[in-house]
């Protein structure tokens, strides 16, 4: 029987209130350990508050071929952003 | 660099016309400096090299705990001790950083590991010299993780995403370890005659294998050619083994020590210092295995891995237990 212990992705959230983030990965047999390890390998300068370990198997992710269909929409809609829009100075801060 | 003499799996840069649509699409991009992420098309022979070179590299991180590890239990004092600790800790965060991106790649952890323990891979060759006293432990970290550092800093934008995220992270951990270094470098100059001559000693052994850690001169070589085309090497070694040179000669002035090498010379004319080359021949015996400490480190990770061998499969066994417990609920 295969004995490499599984992947898994490592999530950090910060001190200062930032959501979780994703730091890289690292063998552990289960999630208790694999919590242990990522304490040991990424917080070791006070780099976080809180982890979460998630299996690499069990993550889905988009793939790079659908870069067109799913991100390009979003390019003509510029009035999504606060820019698009003049306000006269007049009005002030808004 | 902890990455020598990578082959690059390839027959040298093909022109625009050469390459297939895909190949150029790939080119454009790193061109652009965009990023190359694990599931992106990539030439095979581009993900062949990016793993010899991030699997040497990790190995070297692994093994390069031994000549250190070797004056954790004998540090002078206990702060000493506890800055040793952590900064061999680090060292394997770094091999273990540097793994997971090598297994981004499609190459599975145990692959890796195996291949170094069967010598199919290799580490750096500085790590085949032997720590003799407490002023090598200085030596090492203000030489060997200076040389590391000259070497990562570029890769920090070298084009494969999880590569350049590992070199980034490594690069704010690697500073810490120079200045320990150098800091106990300065302390052992400063002592007495003796510790002096300790000093001067380490220097004298470690400058030159410090110096082959960049590899040959390789200002001819296609394959270096085809690796920085692809931006997984950045810089030539001489370009790199002069700056470490540049920077490290005043360094060695202030401790009061001599670099071991009658040629050195500051050049009015290049901006740079003369120096003599490493020996080259000793380089490649160094890599075939007959280093001073080449068999020693060997058996060392070998005796680890076969020592770990029941904890790895216990834990496992007990995972897989839980989980079907778990599951029969």
């Amino acid at each position: 029987m295969k004995n490499e212990w599984p992947l898994w992705e490592v999530f950090i959230r910060g001190q200062h209130g930032l959501s979780h983030r994703h730091v890289g990965s690292l063998h552990a047999p289960d999630a208790e350990m694999a919590i242990k390890n990522a304490r040991d390998v990424y917080t070791r300068r006070n780099e976080g508050v809180s982890i979460w370990v998630v299996k690499a198997a069990d993550i889905a992710a988009s793939s790079p071929s659908d870069k067109g269909p799913l991100y390009e929409p979003s390019q003509s809609k510029v009035y999504r952003h606060p820019t698009f829009f003049d306000i006269p100075e007049d009005v002030g801060a808004m | 660099m902890y990455a020598q003499m990578i082959k690059t799996a390839s027959t040298g840069v093909k022109s625009r016309e050469e390459m297939s649509e895909e190949e150029r699409r790939f080119q454009d991009r790193i061109d652009a400096g965009e990023k190359i992420e694990p599931k992106d098309w990539m030439p095979d022979d581009y993900r062949a090299t990016l793993i010899r070179q991030i699997g040497q590299h990790a190995h070297s991180e692994i093994v390069g705990q031994l000549p250190e590890g070797n004056w954790i239990t004998r540090a002078p004092t206990l702060e000493r001790k506890a800055i040793l600790l952590a900064k061999v800790q680090d060292e394997a965060g770094h091999g273990l950083y540097l793994y997971c991106a090598a297994e981004t790649l499609g190459v599975s952890r145990d692959e890796l590991t195996e291949d170094l323990l069967s010598g199919k891979m290799k580490y750096s060759s500085i790590f085949n010299y032997p720590t003799l006293t407490w002023a090598d432990i200085g030596a090492v970290g203000w030489l060997v993780d200076g040389a590391a550092i000259m070497n990562q800093v570029p890769l920090q934008r070298t084009s494969f995403g999880p590569y350049s995220r590992a070199m980034i992270r490594i690069c704010k951990e690697e500073s810490f370890h120079q200045r320990q270094g150098y800091d106990i470098m300065m302390k052992m100059a400063n002592g007495t005659p003796e510790q002096k001559r300790m000093a001067q000693d380490a220097l004298n052994r470690f400058w030159y294998p410090s110096l082959m850690m960049f590899g040959p001169s390789d200002k001819d070589s296609v394959h270096s050619a085809q690796s920085m085309a692809w931006k997984i090497k950045i810089n030539t070694n001489d370009e790199l083994r002069q700056k470490f040179v540049d920077q490290t000669v005043p360094q060695a002035e202030y401790l009061g020590l001599s670099v071991p090498d009658e040629n050195l010379k500051w050049n009015e004319e290049t901006g740079h210092y003369d120096f003599s080359q490493p020996d080259w021949k000793e380089f490649f015996d160094v890599i075939k295995g007959n280093g001073p400490c080449n068999v020693d480190r060997m058996a060392a990770r070998n005796k680890a891995w076969d020592d770990g061998a029941w904890v790895r499969e216990g834990l496992m066994a007990h995972a897989r237990k839980r989980a079907a417990r778990v599951a029969a609920e």
